[in-house]
């Protein structure tokens, strides 16, 4: 017999893990998207790609092909926390002793546990093809604390979409953003290759510092600069979206 | 003599709670741009009683509902839910109330069982004492046969059945249903009624909205009727139709011709009628009192029947 009491922000985490694992879409997403990306890229483009990237394209692409799953997965969170807004699940909440921003931190922690899980699975068939990653204790906790904050970030950034999101169609919108930030950056191939407003876009956007950062360490080769500039971005953009998702959390649920 | 009027609840019997408020709303205006949804809505509700506030689409009863809930505030005017602010104490009146709205707000993706022990713990509840009263609910709200499906197969009765279950996890002393039964058909409507005045006896104070006047009817020691953001009339059904005041009387003759005429409640017109008739050697097969509806009342207070109210919608959130 169990008499202990959680807080309302457990409560809602166990809903949103419970959703994660009864919906086909984010089990999907989950876990069969990075297995078939993982096997697209290499054995697709792999043979014809290792020569521009200079060495195994396994290690080449597997950072990216971690935030693409990851991001996308991320992204589902707009959806959920949109749903529950709109379909009176927070109404509900406001009129009961209980902290209803509880619910956004739910879906943010069922969202991280997911997409990591969605990472490691990448991991090992990343593995399995070739990825071959020489990062030492250290630097492999700063894989895990690098790929944890950058699913956080994004996460956060897709709760805020999914509150200013005035339907449920333009809450799902943040997928395509989600797909499409990868593809503009060093994740699949040097940026030498773009043309050249793609190419100064793609040099300087977050995504690419997080992934050039996280080849350094995989590499055990780790360039600070990169890792500080990936830092500074994914800080900066996590307080932002905290900030945003408080304020539009708010707004939406007292209309 | 057969009378068509629907049965009735005699108001304010079996119920010996003292005339302490349980809601006292004084003034509450409330105006979205420049279109005014409430102005000086003023009423009160004694502890243990159930008022229905009737009224059309668009009338201003979700608005309403909202302010005393705390989701919304009020440009005017106050509203103390056993003595607590609406406003200033909402965390306390959040602990008194319990809403059940238009739109069912569970979860459709757990099990009406998981819905229930997570509003359950929520509230504090330790892991056993909500797992009891989670099934205790699911009993009395005739949901156990369906308490492992996940509510999102649920018929539209089940979940709304569910919903009200929700809000009940912590047996809340007043309880507000916003059209609790709007699209509903009548067996699941028979249901939620039963629950209500169930409720109803075990001494809460029940706010409902409705536009179904025979809901208002069967369920209400009091009605108000709420047109055009304002409170038109209030009192006990009996007392509305009264205030129409019109007693027909409906003959039937031998020759199928039918006689309707307006009594006020004076038999001695009725005689006259008949004498009348008798006088002509016409037979009268059947005679029909017909007291005044809900229906004629409301027509008769807003000029409009509830079917044909004309304003749009109120802001879905």
């Amino acid at each position: 017999m169990s008499t202990a009491t959680l807080p309302a922000e457990l409560v809602f985490a166990k809903r949103s893990i419970t959703h994660s694992l009864r919906n086909l879409d984010s089990l999907v997403t989950a876990v069969v998207a990075p297995v078939a990306i993982m096997l697209l890229f290499v054995t697709v483009f792999g043979s014809a790609l290792d020569s521009t990237v200079g060495g195994s394209y396994a290690d080449y692409v597997t950072p990216g092909v971690m935030l693409l799953c990851a991001g996308f997965g991320a992204a589902l969170t707009a959806t959920s926390i949109h749903t529950d807004v709109s379909k009176g699940f927070v109404q509900r909440l406001r009129t009961m002793p209980v902290r209803a921003s509880g619910v956004i931190f739910g879906h943010v922690l069922a969202s991280v546990l997911r997409n990591l899980a969605s990472i490691v699975i990448v991991l090992l068939v990343a593995v399995a093809m070739g990825f071959r990653p020489t990062a030492t204790p250290l630097e492999w906790l700063g894989i895990v604390g690098l790929l944890a904050a950058y699913v956080l970030v994004f996460t956060l950034i897709a709760a805020a979409w999914g509150l200013a999101s005035k339907s449920v169609e333009s809450a799902g919108m943040f997928s395509f953003i989600a797909l499409f930030l990868p593809y503009l950056s060093t994740a699949f191939m040097p940026a030498d290759n773009l043309p050249g407003f793609l190419r100064g876009f793609a040099e300087h956007q977050p995504v690419t510092l997080v992934i050039e950062a996280l080849r350094g360490l995989a590499t055990s080769a780790p360039d600070s600069t990169t890792l500080t500039h990936s830092l500074l971005w994914l800080v900066g953009l996590g307080v932002g979206a905290t900030l945003l998702t408080a304020r539009l959390f708010d707004r939406a649920a007292r209309s | 003599m057969t009378r068509s009027s629907p049965q009735l609840t005699p108001p304010f019997v079996d119920r010996p709670t003292a005339d302490k408020s349980a809601l006292a709303v004084s003034g509450i205006r409330k105006r979205y741009g420049d279109r005014e949804v409430l102005r000086d809505v003023t009423f009160d509700v004694p502890e243990g009683r159930v008022l229905a506030l009737l009224g059309p689409n668009g009338a201003g009863k979700t608005t309403l509902i909202r302010i005393l809930t705390t989701l919304v505030r009020a440009d005017g005017g106050t509203a103390r839910l056993l003595g607590h602010d609406v406003v200033r104490d909402r965390a306390r009146v959040r602990e008194l109330i319990s809403v059940t709205g238009q739109y069912a707000s569970v979860d459709e993706e757990l099990t009406g069982r998981e819905n229930l022990v997570m509003v359950g713990r929520l509230l504090r509840l330790g892991k056993s004492e909500a797992l009891r009263r989670a099934d205790e609910l699911l009993e009395e709200f005739d949901l156990t046969a369906a308490a492992h499906r996940r509510v999102g197969h649920y018929s539209g009765g089940m979940r709304r059945r569910l919903d009200l279950a929700a809000s009940l996890v912590a047996s809340p002393p007043l309880i507000f249903l916003d059209e609790p039964t709007t699209g509903m058909d009548t067996r699941s409507r028979a249901a939620l009624w039963n629950v209500v005045t169930r409720l109803a006896r075990g001494g809460r104070t029940i706010i409902l909205t409705t536009q179904y006047l025979e809901e208002a009817d069967v369920l209400a020691d009091r009605i108000a009727v709420l047109d055009g953001g304002a409170i038109v009339a209030s009192g006990t059904a009996a007392e509305l139709k009264k205030r129409v005041g019109r007693e027909t009387v409906e003959l039937v003759l031998d020759d199928g011709a039918v006689i309707r005429s307006v009594t006020d409640g004076n038999p001695e017109r009725v005689r006259l009628l008949l004498n009348r008739l008798h006088s002509e050697g016409r037979h009268v097969r059947t005679l029909t009192v017909q007291n005044p509806t809900l229906d004629d009342a409301f027509l008769a207070l807003t000029g409009h029947s509830t079917a044909t109210a004309p304003t749009d919608k109120e802001p879905a959130r």
